[in-house]
Protein backbone atom coordinates (compact mmCIF):
# COMPACT_ATOMS: atom_id res chain seq x y z
CA UNK A 1 0.00 0.00 0.00
CA UNK A 2 2.95 2.31 -0.31
CA UNK A 3 5.57 3.32 -2.82
CA UNK A 4 4.35 3.90 -6.32
CA UNK A 5 0.71 2.97 -5.82
CA UNK A 6 -0.95 6.32 -5.27
CA UNK A 7 -4.43 7.37 -4.22
CA UNK A 8 -5.28 8.68 -7.65
CA UNK A 9 -4.35 5.32 -9.17
CA UNK A 10 -6.65 3.61 -6.65
CA UNK A 11 -9.42 6.08 -7.54
CA UNK A 12 -9.04 5.45 -11.25
CA UNK A 13 -9.17 1.69 -10.75
CA UNK A 14 -12.32 2.19 -8.69
CA UNK A 15 -14.08 4.16 -11.41
CA UNK A 16 -12.82 1.94 -14.22
CA UNK A 17 -13.60 -1.31 -12.41
CA UNK A 18 -17.05 -0.17 -11.38
CA UNK A 19 -18.03 1.03 -14.84
CA UNK A 20 -16.69 -2.14 -16.48
CA UNK A 21 -18.55 -4.52 -14.17
CA UNK A 22 -21.72 -2.43 -14.19
CA UNK A 23 -21.72 -2.62 -18.00
CA UNK A 24 -21.04 -6.35 -17.88
CA UNK A 25 -23.97 -6.75 -15.48
CA UNK A 26 -26.21 -4.76 -17.82
CA UNK A 27 -25.11 -6.92 -20.75
CA UNK A 28 -25.88 -10.10 -18.81
CA UNK A 29 -29.23 -8.63 -17.82
CA UNK A 30 -29.96 -7.81 -21.45
CA UNK A 31 -29.13 -11.40 -22.39
CA UNK A 32 -31.24 -12.73 -19.49
CA UNK A 33 -34.22 -10.79 -20.78
CA UNK A 34 -33.88 -12.66 -24.08
CA UNK A 35 -33.82 -16.06 -22.34
CA UNK A 36 -36.31 -15.51 -19.54
CA UNK A 37 -39.41 -15.68 -21.80
CA UNK A 38 -38.60 -19.37 -22.39
CA UNK A 39 -38.57 -20.06 -18.64
CA UNK A 40 -41.00 -17.70 -16.91
CA UNK A 41 -44.30 -19.31 -17.96
CA UNK A 42 -45.52 -16.00 -19.34
CA UNK A 43 -47.95 -17.73 -21.68
CA UNK A 44 -50.07 -18.50 -18.63
CA UNK A 45 -49.98 -15.00 -17.20
CA UNK A 46 -53.79 -14.66 -17.35
CA UNK A 47 -55.87 -11.85 -15.80
CA UNK A 48 -56.72 -14.29 -13.01
CA UNK A 49 -53.03 -14.93 -12.29
CA UNK A 50 -52.36 -11.19 -12.25
CA UNK A 51 -55.27 -10.67 -9.85
CA UNK A 52 -53.97 -13.55 -7.75
CA UNK A 53 -50.53 -11.97 -7.50
CA UNK A 54 -52.21 -8.87 -6.10
CA UNK A 55 -54.10 -10.95 -3.52
CA UNK A 56 -50.75 -12.49 -2.58
CA UNK A 57 -49.20 -9.04 -2.20
CA UNK A 58 -51.89 -7.08 -0.37
CA UNK A 59 -52.18 -9.77 2.29
CA UNK A 60 -48.43 -9.79 2.85
CA UNK A 61 -48.12 -13.55 2.41
CA UNK A 62 -44.35 -13.11 2.00
CA UNK A 63 -44.22 -11.97 5.66
CA UNK A 64 -44.44 -15.64 6.76
CA UNK A 65 -43.94 -17.80 3.66
CA UNK A 66 -41.24 -18.13 1.05
CA UNK A 67 -42.04 -18.07 -2.66
CA UNK A 68 -39.23 -19.70 -4.66
CA UNK A 69 -37.18 -19.54 -1.50
CA UNK A 70 -37.56 -15.79 -0.96
CA UNK A 71 -39.53 -14.28 1.88
CA UNK A 72 -39.86 -15.21 5.55
CA UNK A 73 -38.92 -18.61 6.94
CA UNK A 74 -41.79 -18.98 9.41
CA UNK A 75 -44.14 -20.99 7.22
CA UNK A 76 -43.88 -23.42 4.27
CA UNK A 77 -42.53 -22.68 0.80
CA UNK A 78 -45.43 -21.91 -1.53
CA UNK A 79 -43.71 -21.79 -4.94
CA UNK A 80 -44.53 -25.46 -5.37
CA UNK A 81 -47.54 -25.73 -3.02
CA UNK A 82 -49.88 -26.20 -5.98
CA UNK A 83 -48.04 -29.40 -6.86
CA UNK A 84 -47.71 -30.47 -3.22
CA UNK A 85 -51.32 -29.95 -2.15
CA UNK A 86 -53.50 -29.19 -5.16
CA UNK A 87 -56.09 -26.41 -5.64
CA UNK A 88 -58.91 -27.65 -3.40
CA UNK A 89 -56.70 -28.26 -0.39
CA UNK A 90 -55.15 -24.79 -0.71
CA UNK A 91 -58.54 -23.10 -0.75
CA UNK A 92 -59.92 -25.13 2.12
CA UNK A 93 -56.79 -24.54 4.15
CA UNK A 94 -56.89 -20.76 3.72
CA UNK A 95 -60.59 -20.67 4.62
CA UNK A 96 -60.18 -22.75 7.75
CA UNK A 97 -57.54 -20.48 9.31
CA UNK A 98 -56.71 -19.83 12.06
CA UNK A 99 -56.61 -23.34 13.47
CA UNK A 100 -56.53 -22.06 17.02
CA UNK A 101 -54.46 -25.11 18.06
CA UNK A 102 -52.78 -24.04 21.30
CA UNK A 103 -49.09 -23.21 20.95
CA UNK A 104 -49.06 -23.80 17.19
CA UNK A 105 -48.09 -21.15 14.64
CA UNK A 106 -51.22 -19.34 13.54
CA UNK A 107 -52.17 -18.00 10.14
CA UNK A 108 -54.76 -15.20 10.13
CA UNK A 109 -58.03 -15.51 8.25
CA UNK A 110 -57.87 -13.01 5.40
CA UNK A 111 -61.60 -13.22 4.55
CA UNK A 112 -60.95 -13.86 0.88
CA UNK A 113 -63.86 -14.11 -1.53
CA UNK A 114 -64.35 -17.17 -3.73
CA UNK A 115 -63.03 -15.14 -6.65
CA UNK A 116 -59.92 -14.08 -4.72
CA UNK A 117 -59.28 -17.67 -3.63
CA UNK A 118 -59.50 -18.86 -7.23
CA UNK A 119 -57.18 -16.10 -8.42
CA UNK A 120 -54.66 -16.88 -5.70
CA UNK A 121 -54.69 -20.56 -6.63
CA UNK A 122 -54.18 -19.62 -10.27
CA UNK A 123 -51.21 -17.48 -9.26
CA UNK A 124 -49.72 -20.36 -7.27
CA UNK A 125 -50.29 -22.71 -10.21
CA UNK A 126 -48.50 -20.28 -12.54
CA UNK A 127 -45.65 -19.91 -10.03
CA UNK A 128 -45.23 -23.66 -9.75
CA UNK A 129 -44.77 -23.91 -13.54
CA UNK A 130 -41.87 -21.45 -13.76
CA UNK A 131 -38.59 -23.15 -14.71
CA UNK A 132 -36.60 -22.83 -11.47
CA UNK A 133 -33.68 -25.06 -12.47
CA UNK A 134 -35.28 -27.95 -10.62
CA UNK A 135 -35.56 -26.13 -7.29
CA UNK A 136 -36.71 -26.99 -4.61
CA UNK A 137 -34.89 -30.31 -4.18
CA UNK A 138 -38.09 -32.17 -3.32
CA UNK A 139 -41.82 -31.65 -3.02
CA UNK A 140 -41.63 -30.53 0.64
CA UNK A 141 -40.11 -27.24 -0.54
CA UNK B 1 -17.73 20.38 17.17
CA UNK B 2 -16.07 22.36 14.42
CA UNK B 3 -19.18 23.53 12.56
CA UNK B 4 -22.39 24.48 14.33
CA UNK B 5 -24.57 22.97 11.58
CA UNK B 6 -23.22 19.52 12.43
CA UNK B 7 -25.63 19.65 15.36
CA UNK B 8 -28.51 18.55 13.09
CA UNK B 9 -27.02 15.06 13.24
CA UNK B 10 -28.04 14.70 16.89
CA UNK B 11 -31.80 14.14 16.48
CA UNK B 12 -31.07 11.69 13.66
CA UNK B 13 -28.84 9.63 15.95
CA UNK B 14 -31.36 9.71 18.80
CA UNK B 15 -34.14 8.56 16.47
CA UNK B 16 -31.91 5.80 15.12
CA UNK B 17 -31.29 4.40 18.60
CA UNK B 18 -34.99 4.64 19.48
CA UNK B 19 -36.08 2.77 16.37
CA UNK B 20 -33.29 0.22 16.88
CA UNK B 21 -34.81 -0.55 20.27
CA UNK B 22 -38.20 -1.06 18.64
CA UNK B 23 -36.63 -3.38 16.08
CA UNK B 24 -35.08 -5.55 18.79
CA UNK B 25 -38.34 -5.75 20.77
CA UNK B 26 -40.22 -6.96 17.70
CA UNK B 27 -37.41 -9.40 17.02
CA UNK B 28 -37.97 -10.90 20.45
CA UNK B 29 -41.72 -11.17 19.78
CA UNK B 30 -41.04 -13.03 16.53
CA UNK B 31 -38.43 -15.23 18.15
CA UNK B 32 -41.01 -16.30 20.70
CA UNK B 33 -43.63 -16.88 18.00
CA UNK B 34 -41.21 -19.37 16.43
CA UNK B 35 -41.70 -21.60 19.45
CA UNK B 36 -44.98 -20.43 20.98
CA UNK B 37 -46.83 -20.11 17.71
CA UNK B 38 -49.92 -18.34 19.04
CA UNK B 39 -48.05 -15.76 21.13
CA UNK B 40 -49.80 -12.38 20.68
CA UNK B 41 -52.05 -13.86 17.98
CA UNK B 42 -54.23 -12.41 16.54
CA UNK B 43 -53.14 -8.98 17.84
CA UNK B 44 -49.72 -9.13 16.15
CA UNK B 45 -49.49 -11.91 13.56
CA UNK B 46 -45.97 -12.96 12.59
CA UNK B 47 -46.07 -11.29 9.19
CA UNK B 48 -46.90 -7.95 10.82
CA UNK B 49 -44.17 -8.32 13.45
CA UNK B 50 -41.64 -9.19 10.74
CA UNK B 51 -42.59 -6.24 8.61
CA UNK B 52 -42.14 -3.96 11.63
CA UNK B 53 -38.83 -5.66 12.51
CA UNK B 54 -37.27 -5.36 9.05
CA UNK B 55 -38.72 -1.95 8.19
CA UNK B 56 -37.54 -0.49 11.50
CA UNK B 57 -34.10 -1.85 10.68
CA UNK B 58 -34.04 -0.13 7.31
CA UNK B 59 -35.41 3.13 8.71
CA UNK B 60 -33.04 3.32 11.68
CA UNK B 61 -30.06 2.59 9.48
CA UNK B 62 -31.22 5.33 7.10
CA UNK B 63 -31.54 7.70 10.06
CA UNK B 64 -28.03 6.66 11.06
CA UNK B 65 -26.62 7.18 7.56
CA UNK B 66 -28.28 10.58 7.26
CA UNK B 67 -27.10 11.66 10.70
CA UNK B 68 -23.61 10.46 9.82
CA UNK B 69 -23.64 12.40 6.55
CA UNK B 70 -24.88 15.59 8.23
CA UNK B 71 -22.12 15.23 10.79
CA UNK B 72 -19.33 14.29 8.38
CA UNK B 73 -19.93 16.45 5.34
CA UNK B 74 -19.45 19.88 7.01
CA UNK B 75 -16.23 18.66 8.61
CA UNK B 76 -14.97 17.05 5.41
CA UNK B 77 -15.91 19.98 3.18
CA UNK B 78 -14.80 22.51 5.82
CA UNK B 79 -17.94 24.56 5.44
CA UNK B 80 -21.31 24.88 7.15
CA UNK B 81 -24.19 22.80 5.89
CA UNK B 82 -26.08 24.40 2.99
CA UNK B 83 -29.32 24.44 4.98
CA UNK B 84 -29.54 23.11 8.55
CA UNK B 85 -33.22 24.11 8.64
CA UNK B 86 -34.02 21.87 5.69
CA UNK B 87 -32.17 19.04 7.40
CA UNK B 88 -34.25 19.44 10.56
CA UNK B 89 -37.47 19.72 8.58
CA UNK B 90 -36.65 16.48 6.75
CA UNK B 91 -35.91 14.84 10.07
CA UNK B 92 -39.44 15.48 11.25
CA UNK B 93 -40.99 14.52 7.91
CA UNK B 94 -39.11 11.22 7.91
CA UNK B 95 -39.85 10.49 11.56
CA UNK B 96 -43.57 11.21 11.24
CA UNK B 97 -43.85 9.25 7.97
CA UNK B 98 -41.94 6.34 9.49
CA UNK B 99 -44.00 6.29 12.68
CA UNK B 100 -47.27 6.57 10.74
CA UNK B 101 -46.23 3.65 8.54
CA UNK B 102 -45.34 1.43 11.50
CA UNK B 103 -48.63 2.33 13.21
CA UNK B 104 -50.42 1.54 9.97
CA UNK B 105 -48.85 -1.93 9.93
CA UNK B 106 -49.83 -2.55 13.54
CA UNK B 107 -53.33 -1.09 13.63
CA UNK B 108 -54.86 -1.76 10.23
CA UNK B 109 -55.09 -5.01 8.25
CA UNK B 110 -52.44 -4.85 5.53
CA UNK B 111 -54.99 -5.23 2.72
CA UNK B 112 -56.94 -2.25 4.10
CA UNK B 113 -53.77 -0.22 4.40
CA UNK B 114 -52.98 -1.04 0.77
CA UNK B 115 -56.45 0.02 -0.32
CA UNK B 116 -56.37 3.40 1.40
CA UNK B 117 -52.81 4.39 0.49
CA UNK B 118 -53.00 4.20 -3.26
CA UNK B 119 -51.78 0.67 -3.92
CA UNK B 120 -54.52 0.32 -6.55
CA UNK B 121 -53.01 3.23 -8.47
CA UNK B 122 -49.50 1.74 -8.48
CA UNK B 123 -49.06 -1.73 -6.99
CA UNK B 124 -45.79 -1.72 -5.09
CA UNK B 125 -46.70 -3.29 -1.74
CA UNK B 126 -46.44 -6.80 -0.34
CA UNK B 127 -42.89 -7.54 -1.42
CA UNK B 128 -40.28 -8.40 1.18
CA UNK B 129 -38.61 -5.29 2.69
CA UNK B 130 -40.55 -3.08 0.27
CA UNK B 131 -43.85 -3.41 2.15
CA UNK B 132 -44.19 0.36 2.62
CA UNK B 133 -47.37 1.97 1.29
CA UNK B 134 -46.99 3.98 -1.91
CA UNK B 135 -47.25 7.24 0.04
CA UNK B 136 -44.40 6.21 2.32
CA UNK B 137 -42.28 5.19 -0.66
CA UNK B 138 -42.86 8.58 -2.25
CA UNK B 139 -42.04 10.18 1.10
CA UNK B 140 -38.75 8.28 1.24
CA UNK B 141 -37.84 9.53 -2.22
CA UNK B 142 -38.70 13.14 -1.31
CA UNK B 143 -36.71 13.01 1.93
CA UNK B 144 -33.78 11.37 0.14
CA UNK B 145 -33.75 13.94 -2.65
CA UNK B 146 -33.92 16.92 -0.29
CA UNK B 147 -31.19 15.33 1.84
CA UNK B 148 -28.98 14.74 -1.20
CA UNK B 149 -29.65 18.25 -2.51
CA UNK B 150 -28.64 19.71 0.85
CA UNK B 151 -25.42 17.73 1.01
CA UNK B 152 -24.50 18.14 -2.64
CA UNK B 153 -24.90 21.92 -2.34
CA UNK B 154 -22.68 21.81 0.73
CA UNK B 155 -20.05 19.84 -1.11
CA UNK B 156 -20.09 22.14 -4.11
CA UNK B 157 -19.11 25.12 -1.96
CA UNK B 158 -16.44 23.32 0.05
CA UNK B 159 -13.40 21.07 0.02
CA UNK B 160 -13.91 17.84 -1.89
CA UNK B 161 -12.34 14.89 -0.12
CA UNK B 162 -12.38 11.29 -1.27
CA UNK B 163 -14.30 10.22 1.84
CA UNK B 164 -17.09 12.69 1.19
CA UNK B 165 -17.13 11.78 -2.50
CA UNK B 166 -17.44 8.06 -1.76
CA UNK B 167 -20.13 8.77 0.82
CA UNK B 168 -22.09 10.83 -1.67
CA UNK B 169 -21.77 8.20 -4.43
CA UNK B 170 -23.10 5.65 -1.94
CA UNK B 171 -26.00 7.85 -0.90
CA UNK B 172 -26.95 8.82 -4.45
CA UNK B 173 -26.79 5.15 -5.38
CA UNK B 174 -29.05 4.33 -2.46
CA UNK B 175 -31.68 6.79 -3.70
CA UNK B 176 -31.30 5.72 -7.32
CA UNK B 177 -31.71 1.99 -6.72
CA UNK B 178 -34.69 2.58 -4.42
CA UNK B 179 -36.55 3.74 -7.51
CA UNK B 180 -36.77 0.09 -8.61
CA UNK B 181 -39.17 -0.42 -5.68
CA UNK B 182 -41.78 1.34 -7.84
CA UNK B 183 -41.38 -1.26 -10.57
CA UNK B 184 -43.50 -4.32 -9.89
CA UNK B 185 -44.22 -6.26 -13.07
CA UNK B 186 -47.00 -8.88 -13.08
CA UNK B 187 -44.43 -11.40 -14.30
CA UNK B 188 -43.06 -12.94 -11.09
CA UNK B 189 -39.64 -13.71 -12.56
CA UNK B 190 -39.10 -10.12 -13.67
CA UNK B 191 -40.53 -8.87 -10.38
CA UNK B 192 -37.94 -10.88 -8.45
CA UNK B 193 -35.14 -10.08 -10.89
CA UNK B 194 -35.47 -6.34 -10.43
CA UNK B 195 -36.50 -6.49 -6.75
CA UNK B 196 -32.91 -7.49 -6.14
CA UNK B 197 -31.73 -4.28 -7.79
CA UNK B 198 -33.02 -2.57 -4.68
CA UNK B 199 -32.14 -5.17 -2.09
CA UNK B 200 -28.84 -6.63 -3.28
CA UNK B 201 -27.44 -3.52 -4.94
CA UNK B 202 -28.16 -1.73 -1.66
CA UNK B 203 -26.64 -4.04 0.90
CA UNK B 204 -23.93 -5.67 -1.20
CA UNK B 205 -23.32 -2.58 -3.30
CA UNK B 206 -23.82 1.08 -2.55
CA UNK B 207 -24.38 0.68 1.20
CA UNK B 208 -20.87 -0.74 1.43
CA UNK B 209 -19.57 2.55 0.03
CA UNK B 210 -21.38 4.35 2.85
CA UNK B 211 -19.98 1.81 5.32
CA UNK B 212 -16.46 2.32 4.00
CA UNK B 213 -16.73 6.11 4.12
CA UNK B 214 -18.06 6.12 7.71
CA UNK B 215 -15.36 3.75 8.86
CA UNK B 216 -12.61 5.69 7.09
CA UNK B 217 -13.83 8.94 8.65
CA UNK B 218 -13.82 7.56 12.18
CA UNK B 219 -10.42 5.91 11.64
CA UNK B 220 -8.85 9.19 10.51
CA UNK B 221 -10.24 10.89 13.60
CA UNK B 222 -9.32 8.31 16.21
CA UNK B 223 -5.95 7.21 14.82
CA UNK B 224 -4.62 10.40 13.28
CA UNK B 225 -3.20 8.35 10.39
CA UNK B 226 -2.54 10.33 7.23
CA UNK B 227 -5.67 10.93 5.16
CA UNK B 228 -3.86 9.94 1.95
CA UNK B 229 -3.21 6.46 3.33
CA UNK B 230 -6.74 5.93 4.60
CA UNK B 231 -8.41 7.19 1.45
CA UNK B 232 -6.21 4.97 -0.70
CA UNK B 233 -7.38 1.99 1.35
CA UNK B 234 -10.95 3.15 1.00
CA UNK B 235 -10.71 3.20 -2.80
CA UNK B 236 -9.11 -0.24 -2.90
CA UNK B 237 -11.81 -1.69 -0.65
CA UNK B 238 -14.76 -0.23 -2.49
CA UNK B 239 -13.26 -1.25 -5.82
CA UNK B 240 -13.25 -4.85 -4.66
CA UNK B 241 -16.75 -4.38 -3.26
CA UNK B 242 -18.29 -3.31 -6.53
CA UNK B 243 -16.17 -5.52 -8.78
CA UNK B 244 -17.40 -8.58 -6.86
CA UNK B 245 -20.78 -7.32 -5.65
CA UNK B 246 -22.39 -6.13 -8.87
CA UNK B 247 -22.09 -9.42 -10.75
CA UNK B 248 -22.50 -11.11 -7.34
CA UNK B 249 -26.19 -10.18 -7.66
CA UNK B 250 -26.28 -13.38 -9.68
CA UNK B 251 -26.30 -15.49 -6.51
CA UNK B 252 -29.95 -14.48 -6.17
CA UNK B 253 -30.74 -15.56 -9.72
CA UNK B 254 -30.11 -19.29 -9.28
CA UNK B 255 -33.67 -20.52 -8.65
CA UNK B 256 -36.08 -17.78 -9.68
CA UNK B 257 -36.43 -18.56 -13.36
CA UNK B 258 -33.40 -16.63 -14.65
CA UNK B 259 -30.95 -18.31 -17.09
CA UNK B 260 -28.83 -21.01 -15.51
CA UNK B 261 -25.50 -19.39 -16.42
CA UNK B 262 -26.15 -17.21 -13.37
CA UNK B 263 -25.19 -20.23 -11.27
CA UNK B 264 -21.65 -19.72 -12.56
CA UNK B 265 -21.51 -15.95 -12.59
CA UNK B 266 -23.22 -15.70 -9.21
CA UNK B 267 -21.12 -18.40 -7.53
CA UNK B 268 -17.76 -17.16 -8.77
CA UNK B 269 -18.25 -13.46 -8.13
CA UNK B 270 -20.08 -13.78 -4.83
CA UNK B 271 -17.40 -16.21 -3.63
CA UNK B 272 -15.07 -13.22 -3.97
CA UNK B 273 -17.33 -10.90 -1.97
CA UNK B 274 -15.63 -11.75 1.36
CA UNK B 275 -12.37 -10.21 0.07
CA UNK B 276 -13.38 -6.55 0.51
CA UNK B 277 -14.73 -7.35 3.97
CA UNK B 278 -11.49 -9.05 4.90
CA UNK B 279 -9.61 -6.04 3.58
CA UNK B 280 -11.80 -3.83 5.76
CA UNK B 281 -10.82 -5.80 8.87
CA UNK B 282 -7.12 -5.64 7.98
CA UNK B 283 -7.56 -1.94 7.24
CA UNK B 284 -9.19 -1.16 10.60
CA UNK B 285 -6.59 -3.07 12.65
CA UNK B 286 -3.71 -1.75 10.58
CA UNK B 287 -4.76 1.87 11.01
CA UNK B 288 -5.33 1.48 14.75
CA UNK B 289 -1.89 -0.15 15.12
CA UNK B 290 -0.28 2.69 13.21
CA UNK B 291 -2.11 5.35 15.20
CA UNK B 292 -0.30 8.62 15.76
CA UNK B 293 -2.39 9.72 18.70
CA UNK B 294 -4.26 8.27 21.64
CA UNK B 295 -7.82 9.41 21.16
CA UNK B 296 -9.73 9.58 24.47
CA UNK B 297 -12.74 7.87 22.86
CA UNK B 298 -11.77 4.21 23.29
CA UNK B 299 -15.33 3.03 22.70
CA UNK B 300 -15.46 4.46 19.18
CA UNK B 301 -12.21 2.67 18.31
CA UNK B 302 -13.67 -0.56 19.63
CA UNK B 303 -16.78 -0.15 17.45
CA UNK B 304 -14.56 0.53 14.42
CA UNK B 305 -12.55 -2.65 14.96
CA UNK B 306 -15.74 -4.56 15.72
CA UNK B 307 -17.34 -3.43 12.48
CA UNK B 308 -14.40 -4.78 10.52
CA UNK B 309 -14.42 -8.17 12.21
CA UNK B 310 -18.16 -8.69 12.41
CA UNK B 311 -18.91 -7.54 8.88
CA UNK B 312 -16.26 -9.97 7.63
CA UNK B 313 -17.79 -12.81 9.67
CA UNK B 314 -21.43 -11.99 8.99
CA UNK B 315 -21.38 -10.76 5.42
CA UNK B 316 -18.17 -12.44 4.30
CA UNK B 317 -17.92 -15.85 5.95
CA UNK B 318 -21.62 -16.52 6.54
CA UNK B 319 -22.39 -15.24 3.07
CA UNK B 320 -19.81 -17.52 1.50
CA UNK B 321 -21.15 -20.52 3.47
CA UNK B 322 -24.24 -20.76 1.31
CA UNK B 323 -23.42 -18.77 -1.81
CA UNK B 324 -22.12 -21.51 -4.11
CA UNK B 325 -24.96 -22.76 -6.29
CA UNK B 326 -24.65 -26.49 -5.42
CA UNK B 327 -24.80 -25.58 -1.70
CA UNK B 328 -27.45 -22.92 -2.13
CA UNK B 329 -29.65 -25.47 -3.91
CA UNK B 330 -30.21 -27.02 -0.48
CA UNK B 331 -29.90 -23.99 1.81
CA UNK B 332 -31.89 -21.41 -0.17
CA UNK B 333 -34.64 -19.89 1.97
CA UNK B 334 -33.81 -21.74 5.18
CA UNK B 335 -32.70 -20.60 8.63
CA UNK B 336 -29.17 -20.43 7.21
CA UNK B 337 -30.31 -17.43 5.19
CA UNK B 338 -31.73 -15.94 8.39
CA UNK B 339 -28.47 -16.58 10.27
CA UNK B 340 -26.45 -14.80 7.58
CA UNK B 341 -28.93 -11.92 7.41
CA UNK B 342 -28.73 -11.26 11.14
CA UNK B 343 -24.97 -11.21 11.50
CA UNK B 344 -24.36 -9.37 8.24
CA UNK B 345 -26.77 -6.55 9.02
CA UNK B 346 -25.52 -6.24 12.57
CA UNK B 347 -21.83 -6.56 11.76
CA UNK B 348 -21.76 -4.30 8.75
CA UNK B 349 -24.49 -1.72 9.12
CA UNK B 350 -25.77 -1.64 12.69
CA UNK B 351 -22.22 -1.58 14.02
CA UNK B 352 -20.92 1.11 11.69
CA UNK B 353 -23.83 3.37 12.62
CA UNK B 354 -23.20 2.71 16.31
CA UNK B 355 -19.52 3.45 15.59
CA UNK B 356 -20.15 6.89 14.11
CA UNK B 357 -22.67 7.63 16.89
CA UNK B 358 -20.07 6.58 19.44
CA UNK B 359 -17.54 8.94 17.90
CA UNK B 360 -19.81 11.89 17.12
CA UNK B 361 -22.33 11.94 19.94
CA UNK B 362 -19.93 13.01 22.73
CA UNK B 363 -18.67 15.83 20.48
CA UNK B 364 -22.24 16.86 19.70
CA UNK B 365 -22.77 16.98 23.46
CA UNK B 366 -19.74 19.24 23.90
CA UNK B 367 -16.91 16.90 24.88
CA UNK B 368 -14.20 15.01 23.01
CA UNK B 369 -15.18 11.74 24.66
CA UNK B 370 -17.47 10.45 27.34
CA UNK B 371 -16.34 9.82 30.90
CA UNK B 372 -14.41 6.65 31.69
CA UNK B 373 -17.48 5.27 33.47
CA UNK B 374 -19.75 5.86 30.50
CA UNK B 375 -17.25 4.35 28.06
CA UNK B 376 -16.82 1.24 30.17
CA UNK B 377 -20.58 0.79 30.10
CA UNK B 378 -20.67 1.33 26.35
CA UNK B 379 -17.93 -1.24 25.84
CA UNK B 380 -19.86 -3.71 27.98
CA UNK B 381 -22.85 -3.16 25.71
CA UNK B 382 -20.60 -3.69 22.69
CA UNK B 383 -19.51 -7.10 23.96
CA UNK B 384 -22.97 -8.16 25.12
CA UNK B 385 -24.66 -7.27 21.84
CA UNK B 386 -21.86 -8.64 19.68
CA UNK B 387 -21.49 -11.93 21.55
CA UNK B 388 -25.30 -12.27 21.63
CA UNK B 389 -25.38 -11.80 17.86
CA UNK B 390 -22.69 -14.44 17.41
CA UNK B 391 -24.86 -16.86 19.38
CA UNK B 392 -28.04 -15.92 17.53
CA UNK B 393 -26.17 -16.66 14.31
CA UNK B 394 -24.73 -19.96 15.54
CA UNK B 395 -28.12 -21.19 16.80
CA UNK B 396 -29.88 -20.23 13.59
CA UNK B 397 -27.13 -21.91 11.60
CA UNK B 398 -27.57 -25.09 13.63
CA UNK B 399 -31.34 -24.91 13.10
CA UNK B 400 -30.73 -24.33 9.40
CA UNK B 401 -28.38 -27.26 8.93
CA UNK B 402 -30.84 -29.57 10.64
CA UNK B 403 -33.70 -28.13 8.64
CA UNK B 404 -31.82 -28.70 5.39
CA UNK B 405 -31.05 -32.26 6.40
CA UNK B 406 -34.58 -33.17 7.52
CA UNK B 407 -36.56 -31.36 4.88
CA UNK B 408 -34.30 -31.18 1.83
CA UNK B 409 -31.36 -33.58 1.87
CA UNK B 410 -32.51 -36.75 3.59
CA UNK B 411 -33.79 -39.65 1.49
CA UNK B 412 -37.09 -39.39 3.36
CA UNK B 413 -37.75 -35.66 3.52
CA UNK B 414 -40.29 -34.50 6.11
CA UNK B 415 -42.74 -31.57 5.79
CA UNK B 416 -41.74 -28.02 6.75
CA UNK B 417 -43.67 -27.83 10.02
CA UNK B 418 -42.50 -31.27 11.13
CA UNK B 419 -38.91 -30.15 10.58
CA UNK B 420 -39.58 -26.93 12.51
CA UNK B 421 -40.74 -28.95 15.52
CA UNK B 422 -37.52 -30.96 15.40
CA UNK B 423 -35.29 -27.89 15.60
CA UNK B 424 -37.30 -25.99 18.23
CA UNK B 425 -34.56 -26.26 20.85
CA UNK B 426 -32.35 -23.99 18.74
CA UNK B 427 -35.13 -21.41 18.48
CA UNK B 428 -35.35 -21.37 22.27
CA UNK B 429 -31.60 -20.88 22.52
CA UNK B 430 -31.77 -18.13 19.91
CA UNK B 431 -34.47 -16.38 21.95
CA UNK B 432 -32.21 -16.55 24.98
CA UNK B 433 -29.40 -14.95 23.01
CA UNK B 434 -31.93 -12.36 21.88
CA UNK B 435 -32.68 -11.44 25.49
CA UNK B 436 -28.95 -11.04 26.04
CA UNK B 437 -28.86 -8.71 23.03
CA UNK B 438 -31.67 -6.62 24.53
CA UNK B 439 -29.80 -6.36 27.85
CA UNK B 440 -26.76 -5.16 25.91
CA UNK B 441 -28.88 -2.59 24.11
CA UNK B 442 -30.38 -1.30 27.37
CA UNK B 443 -26.89 -0.91 28.82
CA UNK B 444 -25.90 0.90 25.64
CA UNK B 445 -28.76 3.36 26.11
CA UNK B 446 -27.92 3.72 29.81
CA UNK B 447 -24.34 4.67 28.88
CA UNK B 448 -25.70 7.95 27.46
CA UNK B 449 -27.10 8.92 30.84
CA UNK B 450 -24.08 8.07 32.96
CA UNK B 451 -22.10 11.11 33.94
CA UNK B 452 -18.83 11.08 35.84
CA UNK B 453 -15.83 13.17 35.10
CA UNK B 454 -15.77 14.43 31.56
CA UNK B 455 -12.72 14.55 29.41
CA UNK B 456 -11.34 17.72 27.90
CA UNK B 457 -13.76 19.85 25.93
CA UNK B 458 -13.94 19.24 22.21
CA UNK B 459 -11.85 21.52 20.08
Amino acid sequence: MSGTFTKSMARNIFYGGTVFFALLFLALTFDSMQTIPKRDNRANLTPSVIAGKKVWEVNNCIGCHTLMGEGAYFAPELGNVYKRRGPEFIKAWIQSQPTGAPGRRQMPNFHLTEQQLNDLVEFLKYSSEINTANWPPNIEG
Amino acid sequence: MQYSSQAVAKPYFIAAIGLFTGQVLFGLIMGLQYVIGDFLFPAIPFNVARMVHTNLLIVWLLFGFMGAAYYMIPEETETELYSPKLALLMFWVFLVAGAATILGYLLVPYATLAKFTGNDILETMGREFLEQPLLTKIGIVVVALVFLFNLTMTMLKGRKTSISLVLMIGLWGLALFFLFSFYNPHNLVLDKYFWWWVVHLWVEGVWELILGALLAFVLIKVTGVDREVIEKWLYVIITMTLVTGIIGTGHHYFWIGAPEYWQWWGSVFSALEPIPFFAMTVFAFNMVNRRRREHPNKAATLWALGTGVMSFLGAGVWGFLHTLAPVNYYTHGTQITAAHGHMAFYGAYAMVVLCIISYAMPILRGRAANSEKSQVLEMWSFWLMTVAMVFITLFLTAAGILQVWLQRYSSTPIPFMAAQDQVAIFYWLREGAGVMFLIGLLIYIASFFVSGETKAKAA
